[in-house]
């Protein structure tokens, strides 16, 4: 069966020419500790420090001011704990968004359970936070602002540069999370007014278990970890050698490819949006369209529960997810969803499609015969379908 | 691909793909519902008795496939029973009937038997009948 995979913001393949390169680093050719004196550790640390410059080149930072995490989770915790640990003399107040990744929103949540307050912004119903408000939460207490770049699940870019301005003319730290954006859109931390800035690998191509955080030089900020000097002791334990290397290859080519890249996904991502929306009722794009990275789309099916879709869209060979609530294992469906106002059973019945290298236009083709037939029959099972409401309350 | 689910048995796997007894009975003799959007599963199930048996059945659910299988499976176990009989068909049984639910499926997606029993309800109360 043809299989198409829609789930690149949730992780993606290793490219070839990142398993190429890391490759070396796993077997006896060169598989140094970098802290080691003789050749193996130095060649290992060449290795370190180039793929630092690339990753670096990336979002326009300096190479020593990226530290290597073992991934974006990691990242948003250092951060957040880091700077409040650092910081907390200054003030105890932390500002972020109600739609941020659960690394930054429960790391938020567990500091408001000691000793910080908390404020998370609203966001519109299109999924933008809007500037004003986190204007307005500012107090004198307010020592970090951490607003996503672009939202992992309705693809939404957020006003990163403004808030970065207002949050540098107020002397307030400012942290995005942008694993979703890195490779996707172009990134200067000096343009955006960034202090810290969170990158992941696995999301650009490169391996799991790999990202990083941008700690702009002077910003202070307390370990997660201690026991060694690497990473000038921001984040000790002996490098992922390979891993590091796969990311530094990874943020390469994603650098090199991405103006045509996202170019054509665009396209695509049009392509399917446009086509679902002529052929199925009563669905609707969550998210705004503009204000939009390219490689997201992410509908709300009325009437029809997420997981069911899933399932059938995975016995169609299509890979996508969802904000249902039979998907995460909670309760509830996406935060992100219901804080855009949108009600439980429409974010029930929520779509996410991301789009990556591997696809071609043949592949929308393909979702966009099968998905209306789905669709149509999930609602013909469904009481809430439109003909039926209001027959057994 | 596989046609294995690791999260669900085959049993539910079936009964997502080809639900039976999809659909709804005009004039149904009695009609039960329970969840609600907000948690994201509804179950409807309409029946048809005659001389006090589950003449005929039929269901619609949204949610899960979890929950339409075990509305499928119910509608399966129901058809041809007493009203007697099928009042102790319960969510447990329509569960084991599958070859079990994942653990975060029993509570929220299972609830086609509590239908059935409001559906049996609803017909006992328009027949005046004491149940």
């Amino acid at each position: 069966m043809r299989r198409v995979y829609l789930d690149h913001s949730a992780t993606t393949a290793v490219r070839p020419e990142v398993l190429e390169a890391m490759l070396p680093f796993l077997k006896e050719e060169a598989f140094g500790n970098p802290s080691s004196i003789y050749s193996y550790g130095r060649e290992a640390r060449k290795a370190v420090t180039e793929a630092r410059e690339k990753v670096a080149k990336l979002i326009g930072a300096k190479p020593e001011e990226i530290y290597y995490t073992s991934g974006g989770t990691e990242a948003d915790n250092l951060a957040l704990m880091g700077v409040a640990a650092a910081y907390q003399e200054r003030g105890r107040h932390i500002i972020t968004s109600a739609i941020e990744h659960h690394a930054v929103l429960d790391t938020a949540q567990y500091l408001g359970r000691h000793g910080f307050k908390v404020t998370f912004v609203p966001v519109t119903p299109a999924g933008l936070v809007q500037v004003e408000d986190v204007k307005r939460a500012i107090t004198d207490e307010t020592i970090l602002i951490s607003i996503m770049h672009v939202n992992n699940e309705v693809g939404t870019i957020q006003p990163i540069r403004e808030i970065g301005q207002l949050a540098r003319e107020r002397g307030i730290i400012f942290h995005t999370d942008a694993v979703q954006s890195v490779g996707k859109l172009p990134i200067n931390v000096e343009e955006l007014n960034v202090d810290l800035l969170t990158a992941s690998s696995h999301k650009i191509y490169g391996p799991k278990g790999s990202g990083c955080l941008y700690v702009r030089k002077g910003i202070r900020i307390k370990p997660l970890f201690y026991g060694g000097a690497q990473e000038r002791k921001r984040r000790p334990g002996t490098e992922n050698v390979p891993a590091i290397v796969g990311f530094g290859r990874a943020a390469e080519l994603a650098g090199q490819e991405m103006d045509s890249e996202m170019e054509r996904l665009r396209r695509l991502r049009d392509k399917l949006i446009d086509g679902v929306l002529s052929r199925v009722e009563d669905v609707r794009l969550n998210g705004d369209r503009q204000q939009r990275v390219a490689t997201n789309v992410n509908f709300g099916f009325s009437y029809i529960e997420g997981e069911s879709l899933l399932l059938s869209l995975d016995m169609k060979g299509i890979c996508a997810s969802s904000g249902s609530a039979c998907t995460s294992g909670s309760l509830d469906p996406s935060h992100v969803l219901l804080a855009m106002g949108i009600p439980h059973e429409e974010a029930h019945g929520s779509v996410r499609m991301t789009l990556g290298r591997d696809n071609t236009e043949a592949d929308i083709d393909y979702v966009l015969e099968v998905l209306p037939e789905i669709v149509e029959r999930l609602r013909a099972m469904s009481p809430l379908n439109k003909d039926n409401e209001g027959e057994a309350k | 691909m596989s046609k294995m689910n690791n999260m669900y048995s085959e049993k539910v796997m079936e009964h997502f793909t080809c639900p039976h007894n999809v659909g709804e009975i005009k004039e149904a003799d009695g009609i039960g519902e329970v969840g609600s959007p907000v948690c994201g599963d509804i179950t409807r199930v309409y029946i048809q008795v005659e001389d006090n048996i589950i003449k005929d059945i039929k269901f619609k659910t949204f949610g899960c496939s979890a929950a339409i299988a075990s509305s499928s499976m119910l509608t399966e176990m129901a058809k041809g029973k007493t009203l007697e009989e099928a009042l102790k068909i319960t969510d447990a049984d329509v569960a084991a009937a599958l070859d079990g639910l994942p653990p975060q499926k029993m509570h929220c997606s299972n609830l086609a038997a509590s239908a059935l029993h409001k559906a049996i309800e609803d017909y006992q109360n328009k027949n005046n009948i004491a149940s």
